[in-house]
C-alpha cells in the first residue's frame, strides 16, 4: 500500500525544512521573529487569551509530533498515547502532592516514566499488526485510565492541582511559553535527526514492507520498540508542559478521546509528513478556538472542515501546503 | 452470595451481550467487507435511540418508536455510505478514521441542534413495566426479558441471513477474500450497501432497545462504540459467530464483574482499599480479557482472513 522509492521520496523531505533559497530563508526569519514577538505582542494588545492559546497549540505540537513518529513514519497506529501524555501530567501533579516541585527533579522523572510505559506496553503491543495493534494499545490505556482514577488520594475523578515546578527563576505565562517553544524547537531537531539516521531508515522501511526490511537484515522489532518509547517519552514532556500550562491534571488527559485527539491532529496534518504533528495541532487548536468563539454548535462546524479535508486532501495539511510550495 | 443474584446478574450479563453483538455484528462486517474502519457506527446507534424516544413520545407506543427508529436510522446509513464511505473506501485506514470521527462531530452536534442538550426520556412501555417471577422466589424485569429475547431473535435471524442466503454467502466471500470476491463476480459495492443499511438498522434496534436502561444522551455512542471495538477483535474481524461469541463473553464478564468484585475484594482486604480497587478491576477486566485472548489467539477467537 505504502510503496514507495525510499530515496527519492527521503531526498526530497532532505530539502524541506531547512532553507533552500532567499526566499524561504526569509520566510523562516520572519516566521521564528513572529513566534519570538508574539507575547510581547499579546501583551501590548491586551490578548492574554491568546498567548494561552499559542501555549496550548504548541504544547500539543509537540505530543503530536511524537506520535507521528510511530503513527507516521513507524506505521504503527497507537490508539493509546494519552497515556504517555497522561502519566507526565500526573507525575507534576502527583510529586507535588508528595511535596516535590524541584524541576531538575520532576521533568527527567517523568519524561523516563513515560519512556518506561511506552517501553512496558510497546514491548507486548509490537508483537501484534494492523488493527489488533490498535486495539491492544487501546486496552493498555484505558487499564491505566481507570488504575489512575482508582487513587482516591490522587484526585481519583476529579483530577489533581498541579502548581508548577521550581525551574529556579519565577515562570510567568509569556516564559512557559518560550519554554515550551525552545523544548518544541529541540524536540524536532532530534526527530529530524532520527528520522534521516539508519534507524530511521530502518523504521520507514518496516513501515513499508516489514518482510523485505527483516530480509535485508534490519531488526525490525527492536527499531520499533526504540520508536515507540522515544515518542512515549515525547509526547510525555508535552504532558508536563501541559500540566504547567493548566496548573491542573485531570483523568480526562489519560481517556481514549484524548488519544484519538492526538491522533486526528497527525492525520490531519499529515501522516509521516515531518511537519504533520506541528500543522495537524495548530490547525485543530485554532478550529476549535475560531468555531468556539462564534458559535456554541462549534463541533459541527469543526467535524465539517475535518471531513472536507478527509475526502479532499488525501495527505493531509503537509500534502496541501508542500503541492503549494513546489 | 445468594443463588438468586447469580442468576439475575447472568441475565443481565446476557441481555447487555446480545445487544452488544447487535451492534458489533454490523461492525464486523463492514470491517471485514469493505475494510472501513468505521466510528460513526456509534452515532447511527445514537440516532436510533433519539428517533425511538421522540417517536415514542409523540405516538404513545414505545414500539412504534422502535419500528420508526430502525427504518430512519437505515435511511441515514444508506445516504452516509453513498456520500462519505464509499468516497474513503480505497483510502486507507487512518483517512477512514478520520472521516468517520468527523462525522460523529456532526452527528452529536446535530442531535444537540435538534434534540437539545439535555437526556432525553424514554420509558419502558407500561404493559412491560411490572416484573415477571423467571424461578420460583426470583423475579427480573420484563422489559429487560423481551429485550434478551428480540437480541437473540435477531441473532438467530442474521446466522440464517448469512448461513443460508445468496447474500450471506457473498457477505461471507467478500470478508474471506475481498478481491477474490469481487473476480468472482460478487457485486460487492451494492452487497456492501446493503450490509451497511443493515448494520445501521442493528445499531438503531441496540439503540432503541438500551435508551430505557441506560441514558439516551449525546455521547452514548462512544463509550459503547469502544466494547464494540473489543468485542469484534476479540471475535475475530469479519465473523459474525466471533462477534456473539465476543458480545456474550463482554457483556457477562462485564455485568459479573462490576456485580461480584466489589464484594469479593470487601472480604478480601480492607473496605477503603476494596472500594478503590474493586470498581477500577470491573473496569478493566474486559480489556485484560481482550489482551489475553489476543496473546493466545492473535486473529481471534474465529479468524475469518483467508
Amino acid at each position: 500500500m505504502r510503496a514507495r522509492n525510499l530515496s527519492v521520496e527521503a531526498g526530497r523531505r532532505a530539502a524541506l525544512p531547512w532553507p533552500a533559497g532567499v526566499g524561504r530563508a526569509l520566510l523562516w526569519t520572519a516566521g521564528g521573529a513572529l513566534l519570538l514577538a508574539f507575547p510581547y505582542a499579546a501583551e501590548a494588545l491586551g490578548w492574554h487569551f491568546y498567548l494561552s492559546v499559542a501555549t496550548k497549540a504548541a504544547v500539543l505540537a509537540l505530543a503530536a509530533s511524537g506520535l507521528n513518529l510511530v503513527l507516521g513514519y513507524g506505521g504503527l497506529v497507537s490508539f493509546g498515547h494519552a497515556t504517555y501524555y497522561g502519566l507526565g501530567a500526573y507525575t507534576v501533579a502527583v510529586l507535588a502532592r508528595e511535596g516535590v516541585q524541584q524541576a531538575w527533579a520532576v521533568w527527567p522523572a517523568a519524561v523516563l516514566l513515560c519512556a518506561f510505559a511506552a517501553l512496558c506496553v510497546g514491548a507486548v503491543s509490537l508483537r501484534t499488526r494492523g488493527l489488533y495493534f490498535i486495539m491492544i494499545t487501546l486496552a493498555f490505556a484505558q487499564m491505566v485510565y481507570y488504575g489512575v482514577i482508582s487513587f482516591k488520594q490522587y484526585g481519583g475523578q476529579d483530577g489533581l492541582r498541579a502548581p508548577r515546578t521550581d525551574l529556579g527563576l519565577p515562570l510567568t505565562d509569556a516564559g512557559l511559553y518560550y519554554l515550551t517553544l525552545l523544548l518544541l524547537g529541540a524536540c524536532l531537531v532530534l526527530l529530524w535527526r532520527v528520522v534521516h539516521s539508519r534507524f530511521g531508515r530502518a523504521l520507514q522501511a518496516a513501515r513499508d514492507n516489514e518482510l523485505r526490511a527483516a530480509a535485508v537484515g534490519f531488526p525490525v522489532y527492536p527499531v520499533q520498540l526504540c520508536a515507540f518509547v522515544l515518542s512515549g517519552a515525547i509526547t510525555g514532556l508535552a504532558g508536563v508542559l501541559m500540566a504547567h500550562h493548566t496548573q491542573y491534571v485531570s483523568p480526562n488527559m489519560l481517556g481514549w478521546p484524548q488519544s484519538g485527539h492526538l491522533m486526528f491532529m497527525v492525520i490531519l496534518g499529515g501522516v509521516g509528513r515531518f511537519w504533520g504533528g506541528v500543522l495537524g495541532a495548530v490547525a485543530l487548536v485554532l478550529l476549535e478556538e475560531v468555531f468556539h468563539s462564534a458559535t456554541v454548535h462549534w463541533q459541527l462546524f469543526v467535524g465539517l472542515v475535518l471531513l472536507a479535508v478527509a475526502l479532499f486532501a488525501s495527505r493531509g495539511l503537509s500534502g496541501l501546503l508542500e503541492g503549494r510550495l513546489r | 452470595m445468594a443463588g438468586g443474584l447469580v442468576v439475575e446478574q447472568l441475565l443481565n450479563g446476557l441481555q447487555f451481550g446480545l445487544m452488544l453483538f447487535l451492534l458489533s455484528a454490523g461492525l464486523t462486517l463492514v470491517l471485514g467487507v469493505m475494510d472501513v474502519v468505521n466510528l460513526a457506527h456509534g452515532s447511527l446507534y445514537m440516532l436510533g435511540a433519539y428517533v425511538a424516544a421522540t417517536v415514542a413520545g409523540a405516538t404513545g407506543s414505545f414500539w412504534a418508536g422502535v419500528g420508526a427508529a430502525v427504518v430512519a436510522t437505515a435511511a441515514v446509513g444508506l445516504v452516509v455510505e453513498a456520500t462519505v464511505l464509499r468516497r474513503v473506501y480505497p483510502r486507507d485506514h487512518l483517512t477512514q478514521v478520520l472521516a468517520t470521527f468527523a462525522l460523529i462531530l456532526v452527528f452529536n452536534e446535530g442531535a444537540r441542534i435538534v434534540w437539545g442538550p439535555q437526556a432525553l426520556l424514554l420509558s419502558v412501555p407500561p404493559e412491560l413495566s411490572r416484573p415477571v417471577a423467571v424461578l420460583p422466589n426470583l423475579t427480573y424485569s420484563a422489559y429487560r426479558l423481551v429485550v434478551l429475547g428480540v437480541g437473540a431473535g435477531l441473532a438467530v435471524l442474521l446466522f440464517l441471513v448469512i448461513h443460508r442466503t445468496r447474500l450471506g454467502m457473498w457477505v461471507r466471500a467478500g470478508a474471506s477474500n475481498r478481491a477474490m470476491a469481487r473476480a468472482m463476480g460478487v457485486p460487492i459495492q451494492q452487497v456492501f450497501a446493503v450490509v451497511f443499511a443493515l448494520s445501521a438498522a442493528l445499531s438503531a434496534v441496540a439503540g432503541a432497545l438500551l435508551g430505557p436502561i441506560l441514558a439516551v444522551q449525546v455521547g452514548m455512542g462512544e463509550d459503547i462504540l469502544i466494547l464494540a471495538f473489543v468485542v469484534i477483535v476479540i471475535g475475530g474481524i469479519g465473523s459474525v459467530k466471533g462477534s456473539l461469541v465476543g458480545a456474550l463473553l463482554v457483556g457477562t464478564v462485564d455485568t459479573a464483574g462490576r456485580a461480584f468484585l466489589p464484594p469479593l475484594f470487601a472480604q478480601l482486604m480492607s473496605p477503603e482499599a476494596a472500594s478503590n480497587l474493586g470498581p477500577a478491576l470491573a473496569s478493566v477486566l474486559i480489556y485484560l480479557l481482550m489482551a489475553v485472548v489476543l496473546f493466545v489467539r492473535p486473529q481471534g477467537l474465529f479468524p475469518v482472513r483467508a
